[in-house]
């Protein structure tokens, strides 16, 4: 069976990897579930999460062939963040494609 | 101007007025335009795609995009057209024509935007130009609403323009006066002599003048204007 957290996780490895080929050396995102997208300690800022969400939705789209929308209400509304970490966001998106059907 | 190379171009509302015209103008300057209208459309173009869709359904709006994007892998102009109008005293206004008004003319411009914003930002390259309208600085009465609607219009497009400017993308908004169209067909002509009246150049909007200002607009020169709104015949 295919691990599908596993796949989410490349997927946002994968666009980690493009959006750090234009990231100088000490600001690039280490690719670890537990590396922090949010707070005090998240290296992005809020531009720079705003491409990685747009980045992460358009390759969950051509691996999955589903279009979802990460930043929605419910997102929003959720008391503990999706985009607190790496980890939180696998756990969303692996959500959001067991609700389309996708997985 | 010229087009320099492969440029792509979504225009809303292409089925009939100033759309269409503008499907045809871009067309044939060698745009590959991507146009929408929820009808189908009565005419074939070289170099143009058309989709049957509602602008605020957010389903099918992607689709188009994810289409575009498949095809081409970007997007230069954004032309935020599509849009509706009721004239009525405010006090016989249904709400849901003001509901109505304001989701084709707000909420589907800002999907738009969004959409194309997404696509536009892998170049670092992208010019969207919204329609405003003479009604909202005129505060023609009877307009209420429709004047509301490009009103936040104009606010979205001067937001926006700060917010994407980081992408390289420009945001500007145009304001026709009235122009032959279907959209001002069942106002009666002393109304819109009184308004064309009220311009500094008293005479009909045309099609022209819409398109030298987009064309101003969208040129690469003009990467120093955003937040813009320019409104025809001088208000």
């Amino acid at each position: 069976m295919i691990n599908h957290k596993e796949k989410i996780t490349q997927v946002i490895f994968r666009v980690i990897d493009e959006m750090n080929q234009q990231l100088a050396e000490n600001q690039r995102i280490e690719k670890s579930t537990a590396t922090a997208l949010l707070g005090k300690s998240a290296v992005l800022d809020s531009l720079g999460l705003v491409n990685l969400i747009v980045a992460v939705e358009e390759e969950i789209e051509e691996q999955f062939g589903v279009n979802i929308t990460l930043a929605d209400e419910r997102a929003i509304s959720q008391k503990k963040s999706p985009f607190k970490t790496i980890g939180t966001l696998v756990e969303y998106i692996t959500m959001l494609l067991k609700d389309h059907g996708n997985i | 101007m010229e087009i320099s190379e492969l440029q792509v171009m979504v225009i809303t509302g292409t089925r009939k007025g100033i759309g269409k015209y503008l499907a045809h103008y871009y067309a044939a300057k060698g745009f590959n335009v991507f146009g929408c209208s929820r009808s189908p459309i009565d005419y074939e173009l070289e170099n143009y795609r058309h989709f049957c869709l509602d602008i605020i359904d957010e389903t099918a709006v992607k689709k188009m995009f994810l289409e575009i994007r498949k095809t081409y892998n970007r997007l230069d102009v954004l032309i935020n057209n599509a849009g509706i109008a009721a004239m009525n005293h405010a006090l016989l206004t249904p709400l849901e024509t003001v509901q109505r008004i304001m989701n084709t003319n707000v909420s589907g411009a800002f999907l738009f935007c969004r959409e194309a914003a997404k696509l536009m930002k892998k170049n670092l390259f992208g010019r969207i130009v919204n329609f405003t309208s003479i009604a909202t600085p005129l505060k023609l009465e009877g307009e209420a609403v429709y004047a509301a609607s490009k009103a936040a219009v104009i606010t979205l497009t001067q937001i926006l323009a700060r917010e994407l400017a980081e992408f390289g993308i420009t945001v500007n908004a145009l304001g026709p006066t009235p122009i032959q169209t279907d959209l001002i067909r069942a106002v009666p002509p002393e109304k819109i002599a009184a308004l064309i009246s009220r311009q500094v150049i008293h005479r009909f909007g045309e099609f022209r003048d819409i398109s030298h200002i987009i064309d101003f607009f969208i040129q690469p020169e003009s990467d120093f204007v955003t937040g813009q709104v320019i409104f025809m015949g001088g208000i």
